[in-house]
This record gives structure tokens, C-alpha cells and sequence, in this order.
């Protein structure tokens, strides 16, 4: 695409023109999805509490986000008097902008990725430890109680869990030798047997699918870790005094994490835009919609489980984070750097 | 072009927002600055090709400790008036400071229109052509490995040192076990009892 538009306006226009529609290729579907995502959720808690769902705005209920979106537009948005007035709008903004930056480094396919940069795992895990900014924020200035209960309780709650994801990203990161989230889907193909594609199938790998896609859950604050928001303690926790689009933003940017973390899932344990399979016909598939439907196969498991499992406790949480998947994780990092060391590197 | 406006962006924004970080009346927003000026000078190392740097940079500094310190500020019931009383007491070291920093200031452009310590002098030459996190991490672990070592292990007595202090073993107090918890069953903990009237159960 670069090139195309470089033959007309030079190399920087070229590139800055480029790059402004990948965003907006990224972005758009990325909102599109995120308004479906919240019905197809919707849906499946629904069906499995034997219930109908949204079914009455356009066929099947599929409107019912966009009638919702129009609703929390026409709102007012309310400023509580003691709040603090700049921090109060920034935070909603922040959470939202950090969701959809994380999905520049993503792989859409095998030449489809907008910044196609060596750190990529790096700057998913920076953007990332971002996001706890906008629900701190968001709970300071508030001036309220509940929420400023809340923002402690999800700074605590990112900070522990991004620590064992970070050592699960290191084993992926060790087996793979890069950083670069396309070469790491690369080094999937052809992993077990010579045909099958994904760190996951290792069994050296595969408890660290098992913790990154729990920790993942957590460090959205999906269910069953959702104590930032629980809404028997906390009325709705950080978003309590929002309401209106700072409101939305904030629901927006939550699925927008959620679904990047089931892209992550799928990039960095069961092969991203590679079919399962390591078979030439599986290949036909344009590799986007092996990425999508791994997506939505994660996705179906987050609202599994937020629809059977019950929150957790606020000590179990961190007991859970800190004494459980951090010294896990922890000796994983030897056990698989000591088996590459032995094997690939040669003792 | 578009790296000289990139550059003078983030170096603005650094400048700009660590001024506001001494100057904004609310330690709230003075770390929220702080933050802001950690995050440009990530920028910053981007442009200069040190995106492990960068990367870091943002890691630790913004995802970890900023938010600690935003943790502990937000926290503090700070007296603004107790604050702002002391100016004229510490006007003296500030001053001192000022001056301190001013003389290294032109000390240092002054040695370095006199003349640049030539490149080919660096200890460990910068390889073409190898991603920056390559060529760190040989340095690392080849030449530098002792004192890498070194650094790990002076952080690891700080960090045991920081849990001697603040741990404490209080009497009295009940922990739960959580293996306790797990174990237990139903038939354990419920009793069906037929007590006779007015006598109750023993508990």
C-alpha cells in the first residue's frame, strides 16, 4: 500500500497516507466488532442461563448495541461538582485510545500488520501497563468512595497479574527467539510433528497457555476477577460517577482489551493466522479468518466463563496471582530456558 | 523531516511537562506530568533506534513504578498549606542546587564544543544490522556478565531487605490456610443434631 501511494505523492506522503488508512482499517472494524462482540456476549450468557437475549431491536436482536450506542449518546454527561473536571474526562479517553493502541502490532496475516516492529511483545506488554492508568484515574477523580475503592483494587490487581504474564510472554519468547509477533506465528508452523501449528500443543508450553489465558481474564478485570467492578460492594466501581460517551468510552475500551487478549491468545500459543493444521489446501483460507475465528473461539471462552464461574474473593485473587501463578511461571522460564539450553543451543 | 518534527514534539512535550511536574500545585497531577515526560523521553529513545530502551523505559518506569508512586500519592491527605511554608527555608539550597546544575551545564558544552570523545573510542562498538535487543543481550551476557550478575544480586539483597523491614509476624491473629479451606467437606462442617427443648446443642 505504501508503495502504491508513494508512486503518486512521494515517499513520506506515501507512508503517512498508508498509514493513516491501516489505522482506520484497524480501528473501524475493531469498533464494528467490539459492538457485535457485546451482543454475541450478551447472547451467550443469555443461552446459558436459558434466557432469550436482546431480541427485539433488528433481526435476532443484532441492533440491540447500536440502539444502545445511540442511547448513551443522546445522554448528558454529567460531571459530579467535586470532581476533578480534566482528569475526569481524560481517564475514560485513556482507557479507550490504550485498547485500540495495542493493536498496531498485531498480525492480520502474512504481510498484513501495520507496524511490523522487532519489540512487538515488548510493546504490547507496555501498552498494556498502560491501561491501569485510565481506571485510576478515573477513580481519583472521581472523588467518590466506591470508585476510588475500585482504582486501588485494579491497581493492585494489573500490576500482580502483568508480572506472570510477563514471565509466560519470556518461555513463548525464549522458544521463539524474537520479539516480533509475526516471526513468533512463524516459528508455530509445522511446531509439533512437523504439522501441527502452535507453542500450545508443547507440553512444555501448554501450562503457560493455561496461565496466560487465566492472567489474561484478570488483567482485563473479566469475570471472574472483576472485583473493580463488583457491583455488590463497589454500586459499579470505577464507572460509577460516568455516564454518557465517557461512560461508553469505557465500555468500548474494556471488550476492545478483552478481544486483544484473545488475539494474543491465539498469536502466541495456537498460531495466529496459521490454519491448526500445517496442510497446503487449509492455506486457500485467507490467514485473517483462521486469526478471527481463533478470536471468537477465545472469546466464547472468556464469556463462558464469566457466565459459570463465580468472582472471586479479593484475597484469593492475589493469593491466586501472586502465590500461585507468579512462582509457576517463575520456574517455567528455567525449566524451558534450561530444556532449550540443552537442546537447540547445545550444552 | 517528518523525524526533525517528530523529535521536536517529544522533546517539547519532555521539557514542557517536566517543568509542570515541580510546578503543579497538586502532587496528583505532578506525578500524572511525571508520567507524561517518562512516556515522551520513550519517544525520544525511539527516534535514536533504541526501541528496547523505549520499550522499557515505558514498562518499568510508566507500568510499574509510576504507578506505585500515583498509587501512594493519591493516598497522602497532603496539607497544601504545610507545602507552601517552607519556601524560604529551602530557598537558599534550592539556589545552590540551581547553581550547581548551571555550571555542569556549561562545563559540559563547553568540553563538548572543545571537541567530542571520537566513536571508534567505545568500549563495545554498536554491530550493524543486529536488532538492538541482540546486541544488548550479548553485551550482557558475554562481556558484561559479572556485573550484570552483580547488579541482579545487589537488587535481590535490596529487595529482601525491603521484605525483612516491612514484614512483621503479629500474635494473635488467625491466617487462613488455605489447604484447610480446600480440604474441607460438608460432613465436617455440618452437624444434624435433635436437641430436646431447652437444653440447646453444645457448639
Amino acid at each position: 500500500m505504501t508503495d502504491f501511494f508513494a508512486g503518486y505523492l512521494g515517499y513520506n506522503g506515501g507512508w503517512f497516507i498508508a498509514t493513516i488508512i491501516g489505522i482506520l482499517l484497524i480501528a473501524l472494524p475493531l469498533m464494528l466488532a467490539v459492538a457485535m462482540i457485546i451482543y454475541a456476549d450478551r447472547k451467550i450468557w443469555a443461552a446459558m442461563a436459558l434466557r432469550r437475549g436482546p431480541n427485539v431491536v433488528g433481526p435476532f436482536g443484532l441492533l440491540q448495541s447500536f440502539a444502545d450506542g445511540l442511547k448513551v449518546f443522546l445522554k448528558e454527561t454529567i460531571i459530579p461538582s467535586s470532581a476533578n473536571r480534566g482528569l475526569f474526562l481524560i481517564a475514560p479517553i485513556i482507557t479507550f485510545t490504550v485498547a485500540l493502541l495495542a493493536w498496531a502490532v498485531i498480525p492480520f496475516g502474512p504481510e498484513m500488520v501495520l507496524a511490523n516492529v522487532n519489540v512487538g511483545l515488548l510493546y504490547i506488554l507496555a501498552i498494556s501497563s498502560l491501561g491501569v492508568y485510565g481506571i485510576i484515574l478515573s477513580g481519583w477523580a472521581s472523588n467518590s468512595k466506591y470508585p476510588f475503592y475500585s482504582a486501588i483494587r485494579a491497581a493492585a490487581q494489573m500490576v500482580s497479574y502483568e508480572v506472570s504474564i510477563g514471565f509466560v510472554l519470556v518461555t513463548v519468547v525464549l522458544w521463539a527467539g524474537t520479539f516480533n509477533l509475526g516471526d513468533i506465528i512463524q516459528m508455530q508452523r509445522g511446531h509439533i510433528f512437523g504439522f501441527i501449528n502452535g507453542f500450545a500443543f508443547n507440553p512444555l508450553l501448554f501450562p503457560m497457555a493455561v496461565v496466560f489465558l487465566i492472567s489474561s481474564m484478570a488483567e482485563t478485570g473479566r469475570a471472574p476477577f472483576d472485583l473493580t467492578e463488583a457491583e455488590s460492594e463497589l454500586v459499579a466501581g470505577y464507572q460509577t460517577e460516568y455516564s454518557s460517551m465517557s461512560f461508553a468510552l469505557f465500555w468500548l475500551g474494556e471488550y476492545g482489551n478483552v478481544l486483544l487478549m484473545c488475539a494474543l491468545n491465539a498469536t502466541l500459543f495456537w498460531g495466529g493466522w496459521l490454519p491448526p493444521v500445517d496442510w497446503a489446501p487449509l492455506y486457500i483460507v485467507p490467514g485473517i479468518f483462521w486469526l478471527f475465528a481463533k478470536i471468537l473461539f477465545f472469546f466464547f471462552v472468556f464469556s463462558w466463563v464469566k457466565a459459570t464461574v463465580p468472582r472471586y474473593r479479593y484475597d484469593q485473587l492475589m493469593r491466586l496471582g501472586w502465590k500461585i501463578f507468579l512462582p509457576l511461571s517463575l520456574f517455567w522460564v528455567f525449566l524451558v530456558s534450561g530444556y532449550l539450553m540443552l537442546t537447540r543451543y547445545g550444552a | 523531516m517528518i523525524q526533525t518534527i517528530a523529535f521536536y514534539l517529544f522533546a517539547t512535550i519532555v521539557i514542557a511537562s517536566a517543568a509542570l511536574t515541580i510546578l503543579a500545585r497538586n502532587p496528583v497531577h505532578s506525578v500524572l506530568w511525571l508520567i507524561l515526560a517518562f512516556f515522551n523521553a520513550a519517544g525520544l529513545m525511539v527516534l535514536v533506534g533504541a526501541e528496547f530502551i523505549a520499550m522499557l523505559l515505558v514498562i518499568v518506569y510508566v507500568g510499574a513504578v509510576a504507578v506505585l508512586f500515583l498509587f501512594v500519592v493519591m493516598m497522602l491527605d497532603v496539607d497544601f498549606a504545610a507545602l507552601r511554608a517552607g519556601f524560604a527555608r529551602y530557598l537558599p539550597i534550592g539556589v545552590l542546587l540551581v547553581l550547581v546544575l548551571a555550571a555542569e551545564m556549561i562545563f559540559a558544552v563547553s568540553a563538548w564544543s572543545a571537541g567530542a570523545i571520537a566513536l571508534s573510542a567505545t568500549v563495545a562498538p554498536i554491530p550493524a544490522e543486529v536488532p538492538n535487543i541482540v546486541a544488548i543481550g550479548t553485551l550482557i551476557y558475554t562481556r558484561y556478565l559479572f556485573i550484570f550478575e552483580g547488579a541482579g544480586l545487589v537488587l535481590l539483597v535490596a529487595m529482601i531487605g525491603a521484605i525483612v523491614l516491612t514484614h512483621r509476624t503479629r500474635s494473635g491473629v488467625r491466617p487462613q490456610k488455605v489447604s484447610d479451606q480446600v480440604k474441607r467437606r460438608p460432613q465436617d462442617a455440618v452437624r444434624k443434631t435433635d436437641p430436646l427443648v431447652g437444653q440447646g446443642v453444645e457448639l
